[in-house]
């Protein structure tokens, strides 16, 4: 067993990196600062999992990757993700960001799409007020870490009253362990503006096979009576780790949806958060996630309500294969004074083998007396009696456990709102399914 | 060749526990046999353990299906061999529409490559709903979730009328049905009679027989066939109850597998 005695980074190293990038001081600063309090915080504890006991000293270091002249240029599992057409798209690739695209017509309405370190030097003003606010650098280890060495990154800017249609996109991938992968992404969401961004963060296939960490942290910021979609598929492979924090903040009557298809193949940890701040701010988060192998997920998601009649769902489904283990918690935290606040949330898990773990933790702190909340959470395996039922009408055992399977998903993943996400998610689910 | 059905000697039991004691019985194509009986006899039982499922053990006898011994079969082989068991209590599967259950089934029976047309599937599939004024909706809807009793009985017949099977089993079609939709699971299953197809139905009710009118009549208890008749031994049964067929066999209790 491997206990955590370093940190990766420290003060020096850290400031050396972000001035040889050419980083506005304050980033610089700020980088410094957090390598130091990585130094003496402690890794996030999550319910019933160890992730000191993950190879978290693999963040590897920065890797500066050429700019790419055309979409051809880009591996293939890149080229699959690209929406068709699209003209609003970030890549990363390993360290750094080697395309990005905005539409002119965005631009012309004040729309900022771009990789955050971009957008620190040429719009320090507009990032400096939103970076690692809603996740704070001194949270833990983890968030130490990665304001030290976070790279590359997407930042979502849409003036007031600004609605974007179509979905920006961005694809976050690693072909090399010894990369340091670490994208912030931070979206501000104007008052009554509207957008669906959405990215995927994949691994090329067969070409890293080392440990490998990847760290990301996701701030959004929706004011009053925006609306922000944000869906997010993971499918990193299976030597890294995969640590994400997702936070939101919503103002009145603001209004976020989560999708979330976790499917990395390695160790994973993600926390997805949303603070129902405004009176009339709603959430709405979807988890879909499988499990193969040996690999150990914490799935948590949380809804913390301050504002009035603020509205909060959380869904998680996971299938657990082979030996793979899951610890499942949902949190929905009702503060005092969150007078008429509603919160629901179910977790349910299936287990395709004996030897795979589940466990759904359903949380309710509630401080409010008029409030309305609610939870489900189930974990068990195929229902043999469905099983028999499908097959008496000649459906073979493979295909009636398929059905089952799918069927247990189904119900979450059509209601998918982003198309593209649902259509992406529905392919990998039956890649990691049946793979 | 005709469709030929011979029960022979069958013996089942569940968690070690005996319960049909040795049934014997024959179904040609063409014929429909009723079988009658109080709770917990072993009718259903009789009816899972033809289909296979995984609780009930067979112990003895055999089960053959036009040459082919059904019980060396798999569940799914056994459906696609030609045996139907609308099922007591259908399961309700989350997730999987009808439409795409009932696509699956009648694909399983088709070779690869060789799948029905989705066009020519849907319009099978609204032909025989609309034959058994099923709503268009209940084809999108999740398999039998949330479907009431009398629901799912219509869709346990619009999956055997969409299936072509040669040996119907019915386990109790007609409970939780109103009188209409009585009416009109009987027509489906009246218009499926045929020389090619037998029919064993497991009854509470002499209406349904006044509806689809039987061959035989079979009485089961202790989980054997105690007495077989024609359509007149229902209505006496109708009439006056059990108690005579007990007393005619010296049987104190009829149930089976009860401690
Ligand atoms: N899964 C099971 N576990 C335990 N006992 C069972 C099971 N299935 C059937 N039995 C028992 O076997 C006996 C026969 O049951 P069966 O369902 O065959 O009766 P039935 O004749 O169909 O009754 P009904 O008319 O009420 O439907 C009953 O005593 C029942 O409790
Ligand atoms: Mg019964």
């Amino acid at each position: 067993m491997s206990t955590q005695l370093s940190t990766p980074t420290d003060r020096q190293s850290a400031e050396a990196l972000s001035r040889s990038k050419n980083e506005p001081n304050w980033l610089v600063d700020l980088r410094g600062e957090a390598a130091e309090l990585a130094g003496t915080l402690e890794w996030p504890k999550p319910e019933k999992v160890k992730i000191e006991r993950w190879n978290l000293i693999a963040v590897g270091s920065y890797d500066q990757a050429a700019p790419a002249n055309a979409i051809t240029d880009l591996p293939e599992v890149v080229r699959e993700l690209v929406a068709e057409g699209t003209e609003n798209l970030v890549i990363q690739q390993n360290s750094s960001p080697v395309w990005t695209q905005l539409s002119a017509e965005l631009a012309a309405k004040g729309v900022i799409f771009t990789d955050l370190e971009t957008a620190c030097k040429e719009h320090g003003d507009l990032v400096k007020p939103y970076l690692f606010q809603a996740v704070a650098k001194d949270e833990d280890k983890l968030t130490a870490l990665h304001a030290a060495l976070w790279n590359g990154g997407v930042f979502v800017y849409v003036p007031r009253n600004i609605e974007v249609e179509i979905p920006l996109q961005a694809i976050l991938f690693n072909t090399k362990a010894e990369a340091s992968f670490a994208p912030h992404i931070v979206i501000v969401a104007e008052s009554n503006s509207r957008v669906t961004y959405v990215d995927y963060v994949v691994t090329e296939p067969g070409a890293v096979t080392e440990p490998f960490v990847y760290h990301s942290v996701v701030e959004v910021y929706v004011k009053s009576g925006a609306h922000v979609r944000f869906g997010s598929i993971h499918h990193l492979g299976g030597s890294g780790v995969d640590l994400t924090v997702r936070r939101a903040i919503i103002e009145n009557d603001g209004v976020m949806e989560w999708v979330l298809g976790d499917l990395s193949d390695g160790s994973t940890l993600s926390d997805t958060k949303s603070v129902l701040k405004g009176n009339g701010s709603q959430s709405d988060a979807k988890v879909i996630s499988i499990g193969k192998n040996a690999q150990q997920m914490s799935l948590t998601t949380q809804a913390v309500h301050f504002g009035l009649r603020s509205d909060s769902n959380m869904v998680t489904r996971a299938v657990m294969k082979d030996s793979a283990s899951a610890i499942i918690n949902g949190i929905t935290k009702i503060e005092k004074g969150a007078t008429k606040a509603n919160g629901v949330q179910t977790e349910k898990v299936l287990m395709l083998s004996p030897k795979a773990r589940g466990d759904a933790n359903p949380i309710l702190l509630i401080d409010e007396d008029d409030v309305t909340a609610g939870h489900a959470a189930s974990v068990g395996q195929v229902n043999p009696e469905q099983v028999y039922y499908l097959m008496s009408r000649g459906i073979s055992k493979q295909n009636a456990e398929r059905l089952v399977i799918y069927g247990f998903l189904a119900p979450v993943v059509s209601e998918i709102p982003i198309d593209a996400v649902r259509e992406q998610l529905e392919k990998l689910l039956v890649r990691k399914l049946e793979g | 060749m005709a469709t030929h059905f011979v029960i022979d000697g069958l013996k089942a039991a569940i968690e070690g526990k005996e319960i049909l004691k040795g049934i014997n019985l024959e179904i040609k194509g063409g014929e429909i046999h009723a079988i009658m009986g109080p709770n917990g006899t072993g009718k259903s039982t009789l009816a899972s353990a033809l289909m296979g499922h995984p609780k009930y053990e067979v112990t003895e006898g055999s089960a053959f299906l036009d040459g082919e011994d059904l019980l060396e079969m798999g569940v799914d082989e056994r459906a696609r061999a030609g045996l139907f068991l609308a099922m007591q209590y259908p399961s309700e599967i989350p997730g999987v529409t009808n439409s795409d259950f009932l696509r699956s089934a009648i694909n399983a029976r088709r070779e690869e490559g060789s799948e029905i047309s989705l066009i020519k599937f849907i319009r099978q599939m609204e032909g025989k709903m609309k034959a058994l004024e099923m709503n268009p909706e209940f084809a999108h809807r999740y398999l039998n979730e949330g479907f009431s009793g009398g629901e799912k009985k219509r869709n346990e017949i619009l999956q055997m009328t969409l299936l072509d099977p040669k040996i119907v089993v019915l386990d109790e079609i007609d409970s939780g049905l109103d009188i209409d939709a009585l009416k009109i699971v009987s027509k489906g299953v009246n218009e499926m009679r045929s020389e090619d197809r037998g029919f064993l139905i497991i009854t509470h009710y002499q209406r349904l027989l006044n509806y689809i009118t039987p061959d035989f009549v079979h009485v089961m208890m202790q989980g054997r066939i105690v007495k077989s008749g024609g359509p007149e031994l229902a209505e006496r049964l109708e009439n006056e109850g059990y108690d005579w067929v007990k007393e005619e066999l010296g049987i104190v209790d009829e149930t089976v597998g009860q401690a």
